[in-house]
């Protein structure tokens, strides 16, 4: 379901081999997405809403990938969560 | 690395925090020694509890068994949270192969419908045991005194959601993933003859609000009794009818339980080693226990085992008393 | 293939599926106990909870998994940590002043997880409904998880440098550890709703992001890939614990109208409460850090202002405002960790780490990132007390703060909107009088005195005479009050606190490495190389 807020949510992950393949993915499937990089950690900032995709995940790393292995990389979040096997989406419902 | 090679040479000024010097002798703690010992504060405690302002957050005054230091409490496992997690995902890689096995023949959904039944009856209502024991042992993490037994609690605590699901998992196992056999096992829980002993007294254990005490009602008494009853005993029956499928899933909880014995015996054992008074009143509740727990199993026992019941509940239970003498209970 | 009448294949579970068969329905009505009995804490604070069957589980973890990637994150956290451990990895950091940072969180934040665990294994107990009480449960295994690996990573430290050997002891009696000890213990003894509020969601949710993201970053810019190993492992577990807050609030706030007022209020409360708190944090941001990723006023405009403001204008939906005084922490963003730094120096000698003055390079760093403060009003402070030290009578606090009653700082903080105004406010409760360094603590005392005028206040426990060890005598012609009670909390005197470049830490880091102690001040010492170009010691 789209949203019509435009506040950012963001999504941090560590900076490291395993992320490399989650980072790209999303930054495939959210083209407003904007890329803050940090010592050590990576934050991806979108207006709204931001979608992480299993199946683009498994496309960049080139296996199966299971959407709960986010977490073990994950540092932080803003935005609600909502959580399936297939997608990861966090967002603002208000303006 | 850029570490020169000077400071390879460099020798320590200290090998461990003070507070294990001090018990230990100033060399290399261990990790469990790390976080186990003296880390709860204990003086200066700045408010009054709302929900109990005679008492302090911690306090020893939440039981009746007295300490001069309850870091004497050790757990032989030496748990501390990552060997603690890393030795049960290790566990449950092994476990998630036999349910695999299990599954994919469809070893349980193929028993015949009485025997499936028997199952379920038997094993799913016990999910809402171990649920109990869930609540319990985070009562006595919450309440207890002294990270050395509270964090083994908390890692009980959550063995035993894992235990409760782990019985669910078998129910599904039973009906192709529909639930109904979580919904018969719940309604055997709540309404049938077999089981309203043992769901009272579950819910009695809810209100006693002395952790040690619940500690020896629940880890000690009353799983020393269900643990051998239903997972070796009812399982032993079930096998000698229908061959060993389920004893493939019980194992790991037997397996669980002996490993968890190590840790409830050993706190009840050096708490009554510690006076004579903690040894009179731990013997006392664990003689009040037994006798609610035996009366409360026995129709779960008849149900379970029909005419064996009154002779396994009876090893089950010399089998307690031996164990509790070796602790230095007197029964 | 299954036997009679259980023929279809079995049915394929979703993850939320197979969560809600194996958790859902656990619990059930008790009969033989009343519910009041068992669940007693539950009802005194006033929240309303009508169906706590809509409460929706906000990570869908059941125990296998949990086993599972908990055990995955901790085989790759201690092989760090050995690593680190066998490379003697504490001497590849930038210099001897991060350690200092260390011990501020060894000695003040490890207990903080620990209260954290406790605290939450409460709620475990005490919630009536599975979801919640089993969200709990996680979230206090993961905190018990946080204190370890803490203690883990930073034990290696401890064996090289002062001031951390005594953590637990400090932590019941320092001075400035009962900042952050009757923080939590206000959460602690409060009831189980105001409880979840104020960690889960004011502590969690809206602040823990500004420490953790740009502090951790910072670890790993200076060198430190211990620390940054158990953050940033630790902040995975957060990521959970803060969707555990958001899905607090938004429960609390459907499940009955009346819940509105309430939740504002403790919103209110702690996010007064955890800012104070997290000042401490401002400090080691701008200050002990040698390499600086980002200043506390950058990472308070975007971790609070930009991200905070998002959650606030998805709560106005509630009814839910942003938090009392928000507006007094963004003017005040400018100036907190600087009016920190200078109680820490005036004080130094009573602390459990060194202190230094900024160099002329920080100071410029500080001049870039606070335009409209520094220079004006901390700049002339430094430097004149720069010229003190050179004159061989460095500034001295000589008598003991007045603490705020409520969050413990001294009264130190500066009005608003006049940063040369220190704010003192006062409340007369029963007949005695109550000091506070803000209106926000103020507020908070206002609201519940009965529970503040409990709180264990160091100052005025030394000044009753209960800081000090058995066998001192108060009469004795030589008594030291203020070192006896240093002694009492556990702080050395002359080791542990005073000037950096006279610490025992600064001494050996440049005998052990070679490596000036404090990189923007050149050697401390002759044991550094001549090999080595260290940057220009600073003109005072």
């Amino acid at each position: 379901m789209a949203t019509n807020s435009t506040q950012p949510v963001f999504i941090a992950f560590q900076d490291n081999n395993d992320t490399r393949p989650i980072i790209d993915a999303i930054m495939a499937d959210n083209p407003n997405a904007k890329l803050n990089e940090m010592p050590a950690l990576v934050k991806i900032d979108c207006p709204g809403r931001l979608v992480v995709k299993r199946e683009t995940i498994s496309e960049h790393a080139g296996r199966d990938f299971d959407l709960r292995e986010i977490y073990i990389n994950l540092i932080s979040l803003a935005g609600e969560v909502d959580e399936s096997e297939d997608e990861f989406v966090l967002e603002w419902k208000s303006r | 690395m850029t570490v020169e090679i000077r400071t390879t040479g460099v020798k320590p000024i200290r090998n461990t925090f003070e507070h294990l010097a001090k018990r230990f002798g100033d060399k290399n703690a261990t990790r469990y020694q790390e976080i186990a010992y003296d880390i709860q504060p204990l003086v200066n405690f700045h408010y009054k509890p709302l929900w109990d302002p005679t008492r302090d957050l911690y306090d020893v005054r939440r039981t009746a068994v007295v300490m001069k230091d309850w870091y004497a409490l050790k757990d032989p496992r030496q748990y501390y949270y990552g060997a603690y997690t890393i030795t049960r995902a290790k566990q449950q890689d092994a476990l998630d192969r036999q349910l695999e096995f299990v599954e994919k023949r469809e070893l349980l959904r193929v028993l015949p419908a009485a025997a499936r039944q028997q199952l379920v009856k038997t094993l799913v209502p016990l999910r809402h045991y171990e649920f109990g024991a869930n609540m319990n042992n985070s009562h006595m993490a919450g309440y207890g005194f002294g990270t050395i037994y509270t964090q083994a609690a908390m890692m009980n605590c959550m063995d035993r959601l894992g235990m409760a699901q782990h019985l669910s998992r078998i129910g599904l196992l039973t009906d192709g993933n529909t639930g109904e056999s979580l919904t018969e096992g719940k309604r055997q829980w709540m309404e049938e003859a077999a089981w309203q002993g043992v769901r009272r007294e579950v819910e009695h254990l809810f209100v006693t609000r002395d952790w040690f005490e619940l500690h020896v009602a629940q880890n000690l008494v009353a799983d020393s009794l269900v643990y051998p009853l239903f997972y070796q005993h009812f399982d032993a029956a079930f096998a000698a009818q229908n061959g060993s499928a389920l004893s493939s899933l019980t194992d790991y909880l037997m397996r669980w339980y002996d490993e968890t014995s190590r840790w409830v015996d050993a706190i009840v054992k050096t708490a009554a080693a510690e006076s004579p008074e903690n040894a009179k009143l731990i013997s006392e509740w664990t003689v009040k226990w037994r006798d609610i727990w035996v009366a409360a199993l026995e129709p779960a026992a008849a149900a379970a085992l029909g005419d064996k019941a009154a002779d396994v509940l009876a090893a089950v239970v010399a089998a307690f008393n031996t164990k509790a003498g070796k602790l230095g209970l007197k029964l | 293939m299954a036997a009679d009448g259980n023929t279809k294949p079995p049915k394929k579970l979703s993850l939320k599926e197979n969560y809600a068969m194996l958790t859902r329905g656990l619990d059930w009505e008790p009969t033989y106990e009343k519910k009041e009995d068992i669940f007693q804490k539950i009802d005194f604070e006033g929240i309303k909870i009508h169906d706590w069957d809509k409460w929706e589980d906000p990570f869908r973890l059941t125990m296998d998994a949990y086993w599972k990637y908990q055990g995955e994150k901790e085989r790759k956290l201690y092989a760090i940590i050995d690593a680190f451990q066998q490379g003697n990895g504490q001497f590849n950091v930038t210099d001897a002043r991060y350690v200092q940072a260390l011990k501020v969180f060894l000695n003040g934040i490890v207990e903080l997880e620990y209260a954290s665990h406790r605290g939450f294994c409460m709620l475990g107990r005490e919630f009536p409904g599975a979801g919640p009480r089993i969200a709990a449960q996680m979230q206090s295994i993961d905190e018990l998880r946080h204190a370890t690996t803490q203690i883990h990573a930073i034990s290696q430290y401890n064996k090289y440098f002062e001031g951390m050997e005594n953590f637990p002891y400090q932590f019941d009696r320092v001075w400035y550890l009962s900042i952050p000890k009757s923080f939590f213990e206000d959460a602690c003894t409060s009831g189980p709703f105001e409880f979840i509020v104020a960690i889960s969601f004011a502590f969690e949710y809206v602040l823990t992001n500004l420490a953790f993201m740009p502090w951790m970053s910072g670890a790993a810019f200076n060198g430190d890939m211990s620390t940054v190993s158990f953050g940033f492992s630790a902040q995975s577990d957060e990521a959970r614990h803060m969707t555990l807050g958001i899905e607090v609030i938004k429960f609390l706030l459907e499940q009955d109208p009346a819940n509105v007022a309430l939740v504002q209020k403790w919103i209110d409360k702690w996010f007064w409460r955890g800012y104070r708190l997290l000042a401490l944090l401002a400090t080691m941001m701008d200050y002990i850090l040698p390499k600086r990723v980002m200043s506390w006023g950058e990472a308070w405009t975007i971790y609070y202002e930009e991200n905070g403001g998002a959650l606030f204008a998805d709560l106005a939906r509630y009814g839910i405002k942003p938090p009392k005084y928000a507006d007094v922490t963004i003017k005040e963003k400018g100036r907190v960790s600087h009016e920190m730094w200078s109680v820490f120096y005036a004080n130094r000698n009573a602390l459990g780490f060194g202190i230094w003055l900024p160099s002329e390079e920080e100071m410029d760093w500080f001049s870039e990132k606070y335009p409209d403060t520094f220079d004006k009003y901390y700049r002339p402070r430094y430097e004149y007390w720069r010229q003190l030290e050179a004159e061989g009578k460095p500034f001295t606090c000589k008598v003991l703060p007045q603490l705020c009653q409520t969050c413990q700082w001294p009264c130190l903080y500066t009005e608003a909107d006049d940063a040369t105004e220190f704010v003192h406010r006062e409340s007369d409760y029963k007949g005695e009088i109550f000091h506070f360094c803000s209106d926000g603590c103020k507020d908070i005392f206002d609201d519940e005195p009965e529970k503040f005028v409990h709180a264990w206040m160091p100052v005025n426990q030394i000044y009753q005479g209960n800081c000090f060890l058995p066998g001192v005598d108060p009469t004795a012609p030589d008594f030291n009050p203020m070192a006896e009670a240093l002694k009492f909390m556990g702080l050395k005197p002359g080791v542990d606190g005073g000037l950096f470049k006279e610490h025992l830490d600064a001494k050996r880091w440049e005998q052990w490495t070679s490596r000036p102690a404090n990189i923007h001040e050149g050697a401390y010492t002759d044991s550094v190389r001549s090999t080595e170009t260290p940057t220009p010691r600073a003109k005072p």
